[in-house]
C-alpha cells in the first residue's frame, strides 16, 4: 500500500507510523463499523426513552429528579476529556517520546472519572427523592439508557489504563498506537452519545 | 444481599426430567416425562460418548490445536457447520414430536403435555433460527467468501473465533436446558408480558435470554468482520462489481447484522432487566409497555429473515450459473436487488403485529411496503431462470434444489404477500397458515440452499465429493416431505386452527395433521440419507476424491485452489481482470499460475485461545445467571475483562510459513494437476473426475 494513498478521514496515524498506519486501515476502519452498530443500541434506547417518558406511573418526573447544574458539570467534564484524548492523539502522530501522550490520556482518564462519579452522585440523589428504575417505566428507561453510557465511558478509562500497561511493557510499538486510535474514536463517540442524552433524556426531560 | 445462591441458587431436583415421572399423574403426563427424559437421557448420552470416543482415540490434543483454538478461516466455517448440523438434529426430533403430538393429541391426551409442548415448540424455533439456521450461513460465508475475494483470511481472524465460541456456548445452554428443565414455554420470539417474572417466575425465560443474547452478541461480531473483510480485504482487481454474487449477499448480509442484531440484544437485555432487577420496562403495571418489545424484536426479526435468506440466495446464483456452464445472467440486477432487499427489510417490522392495535392507515403502509419486497426478489427468480436458459443444464443434486426452490419459494413468497395484506393478515394471523408460510421460505429458500452449498463446496473442503446417489435420495426425500409436512399447514391454517396447539377437539383437523406427520416422517428420512451419505463418502474417499479441486467446472477463485486448499489459500494473492475470475482464467490455460515475482515468506494469524475461554466464560455466566447462583456468576463477569485485557497484552501473534514451502506445496500441487486429465461434464460424476475440469466453452466447441 503506498503512502498516498487515501486512508479513512479523521482520525490516523500518518505516514510517519507506516507500519501501524496499515494496520490501522483495517483495525480501525473495524472499530468505526463497530461504533455504528453501538450507536444503533444507543438510539434504540433513546427511542425507548422517549416513547417512556410520559410513563411515570405516579411517581417522580423529570423535574423532581433533573438538576441541570450537574448536568452542565458533566457535560463539560466530559467534554474537555475529549479535548483532552484529541491532544494525546495528536501528541502520538507528532511526537516521537510517548511522554505528552501519556499525560494528556491520563488528563483525559481524569477527567471521564471525575464525570463518572458526578454521574453516580446524581443517582444516588435521585434514589434518595424516590428516582429508583423500580418506579415506573420513565424511570426504567432512564436506568436502561444512562448508565450504560456511565458504563461505557469507565470501560474506556480502563481500557486506557490496559494501554498504559501495553506501553511500560512493549513501548510504543504498533500495537499501543493501534490501539490509542482505536481508544480515540471511542472517547468522541462516549461524547456524541453523551449530547444525544443531555439533549433528550435532560433538556427534552424538563422541557 | 446476603443470599450468594450457594451452592445450587434455585436449582432443585425437579430440574431433573426424570422427576416429571415420578410425580406424574395419568397417562399423558407420564408419557410426557418419558419424553422429556428420553431426550435429555439421548442429549448426556451423546456428550458421555463423544467425550469417550475423543479420549479413546487420544484426539484430545489435535482437538484443542488444530481446531478448537484454530482461528483458520476455512476450519471455523467447517465447525460452525458440524454444529449447526447437530443442532439441526435435535430440532428435527423435536418438530417430528410436536407433528406426532397434533396427531394422537387431538381429543386431548397425547404424548406431551402442554407445557411440555410449549417447550418444544420454543426450542425447535429458537435453535432453528440462532442455532441451525445462523451457524450453517455464518460458517459457509466463512469458509466460501475469503477464497472468493482472493484473501488469506477474515480481517479479525481472532474475533472470528470469539464469535463461533459465543454462539456455540449459546447453543451449549439449549443442550443443558434439556438436561435441568426447564426452557422458555414463550416461543422464538419470547414475548412479554407473557415472559416477564409475574408469569414466567421460573428458570425458562432465564435460559432463553442468555442463550439468545450470547448468539446475538456473537453475530454482530460476525458482521462487522465479514464486512470488513470484504471492504477491506479483496485481491488486486476485485473490485465490488466484480465479486462473485455469494460474496455480495455475503455482504449484504454482514450489513444487515451489524444494524439488526442489536435491536434484538436491547431487546432481551431488558426483558432481563425486568426479570432480574424489577424494571418496569414490559410489564403490565408500573408504567411498562410490551409494544416496546414487539418493536424492537421484530426490528430485529424481519431484517434477521433476510440475514437468513440473502447468503441462500447467493449460493443460489453460484449454483445455476456453475451447473448451467454458463455465466450468470443480470448480474448488475441481481446486485442491486440484493441491496434493495437489505434495505426494504428495515420498512416492514410492523407485518409481525399488523393485529396489536395500531391504526390501519399504518397498516396499510407497512403492508404495501412488504409486497415491495416481491418485487427484487422475482427479478432475482427470473434472473436464475434466465441464467439456465440456453445453458448446458445439468441436474446435479444442487441443480435438484435449486430446481424445487424455484417453484416451492415462489409459492412460499405468493402466500406471503396474501399475509401482507392486513385485511387478510386479521383472519389469518396466529394460525398455521402463518407456520406454513414461514417454513415453505425457510426451508425450501435457505435449508435446500445451505444443503446445495454444503454438496458444492464439501469437495472443495475435504477433497473429495459427496456420494451422488445418496444426495439424489436425501434431496427427494427433502422435497416431497416439505411438501407433505406443511401444504397441510395452509389448509389448517384457513380451517382456523391455531399454531402452537398441543390438543384440539376438531376432527376435521386430523386427516391434515396425519399428513403433516407423514411429510415429516419423510423429511426424518431425509436427514438421516445425508448422514448415511457423509458416512458412504467418508468409506468411498478415494473414489471420489477431486484433489485438483475444480470438480465443476467453478467459476470463481476458489476452485482454482487444491482440494482442501493450503492454509494460506492463495501462494501470492491472485490479479483479477474481470467478473468469473477462475473461468477467464481457465480460458487462457492459465489456472492460478505460479506467481510472477517468485513466492515470499506468508504471515499467518497464530491460534489464540481466547475464544474458547470467551466461550467457556459465557456459557458458565449464563447457567449462573439462569439459575441464580451468584457465587458463580460474580467471579466469572469479572473475568472477562481481564481475559479481554490480557489478550490486549498479546504481541506474538503471528506466524511465517516459509517461500520454500509455499513453492514446495504449490509446485506439487501444479504438478498434480498437471498429470491428473481434464475430464468433461458428461464424466463430472464419475470416478475420472479427479477435479481437473476441461472448461465448458471448449467442451462445446469440441
Ligand atoms: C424441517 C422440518 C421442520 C418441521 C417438521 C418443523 C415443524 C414445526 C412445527 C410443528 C412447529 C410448531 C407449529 C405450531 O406452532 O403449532 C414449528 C415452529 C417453528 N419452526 Fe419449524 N419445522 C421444521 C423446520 C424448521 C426450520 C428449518 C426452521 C428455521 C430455519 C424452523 C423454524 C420454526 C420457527 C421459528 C417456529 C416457530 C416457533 C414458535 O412458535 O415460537 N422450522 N416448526
Ligand atoms: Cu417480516
Amino acid at each position: 500500500m503506498s503512502a498516498t494513498q487515501t486512508r479513512h478521514p479523521g482520525l490516523n496515524l500518518g505516514s510517519n507510523h507506516q507500519s501501524a498506519d496499515d494496520r490501522a486501515e483495517t483495525e480501525v476502519f473495524g472499530f468505526w463499523v463497530f461504533m455504528m452498530s453501538d450507536a444503533i443500541l444507543f438510539g434504540l434506547l433513546m427511542a425507548t426513552y422517549v416513547v417512556m417518558r410520559p410513563n411515570t406511573n405516579g411517581g417522580p418526573g423529570p423535574h423532581d429528579l433533573f438538576e441541570l447544574k450537574s448536568i452542565f458539570i458533566e457535560t463539560m467534564l466530559l467534554l474537555a476529556s475529549s479535548v483532552a484524548i484529541g491532544f494525546s492523539h495528536l501528541a502520538l502522530k507528532h511526537e516521537d517520546r510517548p511522554t505528552k501522550m501519556v499525560i494528556w490520556l491520563v488528563v483525559a482518564m481524569a477527567l471521564a472519572l471525575a464525570f463518572v462519579g458526578f454521574e453516580i452522585h446524581d443517582f444516588l440523589k435521585m434514589a434518595g427523592k424516590g428516582g429508583v428504575p423500580q418506579a415506573s417505566g420513565f424511570l426504567s428507561a432512564f436506568f436502561a439508557l444512562v448508565p450504560l453510557h456511565g458504563l461505557h465511558v469507565s470501560a474506556a478509562c480502563l481500557w486506557g489504563l490496559a494501554i498504559l500497561g501495553q506501553l511500560a511493557r512493549y513501548g510504543l510499538d504498533d500495537g499501543v498506537k493501534v490501539s490509542m486510535v482505536r481508544l480515540a474514536v471511542l472517547w468522541h463517540f462516549l461524547d456524541l452519545v453523551w449530547i444525544g442524552i443531555f439533549s433528550l433524556v435532560y433538556i427534552g426531560g424538563l422541557a | 444481599m446476603t443470599d450468594w445462591g450457594f451452592p445450587f441458587g434455585r436449582l432443585t431436583l425437579d430440574a431433573i426430567p426424570l422427576s416429571d415421572i415420578v410425580t406424574a399423574h395419568g397417562r399423558t403426563e407420564l408419557l410426557s416425562g418419558i419424553t422429556g427424559s428420553a431426550a435429555a437421557g439421548a442429549a448426556v448420552l451423546g456428550a458421555l460418548v463423544a467425550l469417550v470416543i475423543v479420549t479413546w482415540k487420544g484426539w484430545w490434543k489435535p482437538l484443542w490445536s488444530d481446531w478448537l483454538t484454530s482461528v483458520d478461516h476455512k476450519k471455523i466455517g467447517i465447525m460452525y457447520i458440524v454444529f449447526s448440523f447437530v443442532m439441526l438434529a435435535r430440532a428435527l426430533a423435536e418438530a417430528f414430536v410436536m407433528r406426532m403430538q397434533q396427531v394422537v393429541g387431538h381429543d386431548g391426551g397425547g404424548i406431551v403435555m402442554p407445557e411440555h409442548f410449549a417447550q418444544l415448540f420454543s426450542t425447535h424455533g429458537t435453535i432453528m433460527i440462532f442455532f441451525m439456521a445462523m451457524p450453517f450461513l455464518t460458517g459457509m460465508i466463512n469458509y466460501v467468501m475469503p477464497l472468493q475475494i482472493g484473501a488469506r483470511d477474515v480481517a479479525f481472524p481472532v474475533l472470528n473465533s470469539v464469535s463461533l465460541m459465543l454462539t456455540v456456548a449459546g447453543g451449549i445452554i439449549l443442550m443443558v436446558s434439556l438436561v435441568l428443565e426447564p426452557f422458555s414455554t414463550g416461543g422464538w420470539s419470547g414475548y412479554p408480558p407473557y415472559t416477564e417474572a409475574a408469569f414466567n417466575p421460573g428458570a425458562g425465560p432465564d435460559y432463553w435470554i442468555w442463550a439468545v443474547t450470547l448468539s446475538s452478541l456473537g453475530t454482530t461480531f460476525t458482521g462487522i468482520n465479514f464486512a470488513v473483510t470484504i471492504y477491506k480485504k479483496r485481491c488486486p482487481g476485485m473490485t465490488l462489481m466484480r465479486m462473485p454474487l455469494f460474496t455480495w449477499t455475503a455482504l449484504c448480509t454482514s450489513i444487515l447484522m451489524i444494524f439488526a442484531m442489536p435491536p434484538l440484544t436491547i431487546a432481551t437485555a431488558l426483558l432481563a432487566l425486568d426479570r432480574y432487577l424489577d424494571f418496569h420496562l414490559f410489564t403490565n403495571g408500573g408504567g411498562g409497555n410490551m409494544m416496546n418489545y414487539a418493536n424492537l424484536f421484530w426490528l430485529f426479526g424481519h431484517p434477521e429473515v433476510y440475514i437468513l435468506i440473502l447468503p441462500a440466495f447467493g449460493v443460489w446464483s453460484e449454483v445455476f450459473s456453475t451447473f448451467s456452464g454458463k455465466t450468470l445472467y443480470g448480474y448488475t440486477a441481481l446486485v442491486i436487488a440484493t441491496m434493495a432487499i437489505a434495505v426494504l427489510s428495515f420498512t416492514v417490522w410492523v407485518h409481525h403485529f399488523f393485529t396489536m392495535g395500531q391504526s390501519a392507515n399504518l397498516n396499510a403502509a407497512f403492508g404495501i411496503a412488504t409486497m415491495l419486497i416481491g418485487v427484487p426478489t422475482g427479478v432475482k427468480i427470473y434472473d436464475w431462470m434466465l441464467t439456465m436458459y440456453r445453458g448446458r443444464v445439468r441436474i446435479s443434486v444442487p441443480m435438484l434444489y435449486a430446481l424445487a426452490f424455484l417453484f416451492l419459494f415462489t409459492i412460499g413468497g405468493l402466500s406471503g404477500i396474501l399475509l401482507a395484506n392486513p385485511t387478510i393478515d386479521y383472519q389469518t394471523h396466529n394460525t398455521l397458515f402463518l407456520v406454513a408460510h414461514f417454513h415453505n421460505m425457510l426451508i425450501p429458500g435457505l435449508l435446500f440452499g445451505m444443503i446445495a452449498g454444503y454438496t458444492m463446496w464439501f469437495p472443495k473442503a475435504f477433497g473429495f465429493r459427496l456420494d451422488e446417489k445418496w444426495g439424489y435420495r436425501a434431496a427427494w426425500c427433502w422435497i416431497f416431505g416439505f411438501m407433505g409436512a406443511f401444504f397441510p399447514l395452509y389448509a389448517l391454517g384457513l380451517m382456523g386452527m391455531p399454531r402452537r396447539m398441543a390438543d384440539y377437539f376438531t376432527g376435521a383437523w386430523l386427516p391434515w395433521t396425519v399428513v403433516a406427520l407423514a411429510g415429516a416422517g419423510l423429511i426424518v428420512l431425509a436427514f438421516t440419507f445425508l448422514l448415511v451419505q457423509l458416512r458412504v463418502s467418508v468409506r468411498d474417499r478415494a473414489r471420489l476424491a477431486v484433489p485438483v479441486g475444480d470438480p465443476w467446472d467453478g467459476r470463481s477463485l476458489e476452485w482454482g485452489l487444491p482440494a482442501p486448499p493450503p492454509e494460506w489459500n492463495f501462494p501470492a494473492l491472485p490479479r483479477v481482470e474481470g467478473r468469473d475470475a477462475f473461468a477467464t482464467l481457465k480460458m487462457t490455460g492459465e489456472d492460478l499460475g505460479p506467481p510472477d515475482d517468485g513466492y515470499e515468506d506468508i504471515r499467518m494469524p497464530k491460534n489464540a485461545v481466547l475464544g474458547p475461554v470467551i466461550g467457556a466464560l459465557g456459557t458458565g455466566l449464563a447457567f449462573a445467571l439462569t439459575w441464580y447462583l451468584w457465587w458463580l456468576a460474580l467471579p466469572l463477569a469479572a473475568l472477562v475483562p481481564v481475559v479481554l485485557i490480557a489478550q490486549g497484552f498479546r504481541r506474538d501473534t503471528e506466524k511465517v510459513i516459509p517461500a520454500h514451502e509455499v513453492r514446495e506445496t504449490w509446485r506439487a500441487f501444479r504438478a498434480l494437476a498437471a498429470r491428473t486429465p481434464r475430464v468433461s461434464r458428461r464424466a463430472e460424476y464419475t470416478r475420472d473426475n479427479r477435479g481437473h475440469a476441461i472448461p465448458m466453452p471448449q467442451e462445446a466447441a469440441e
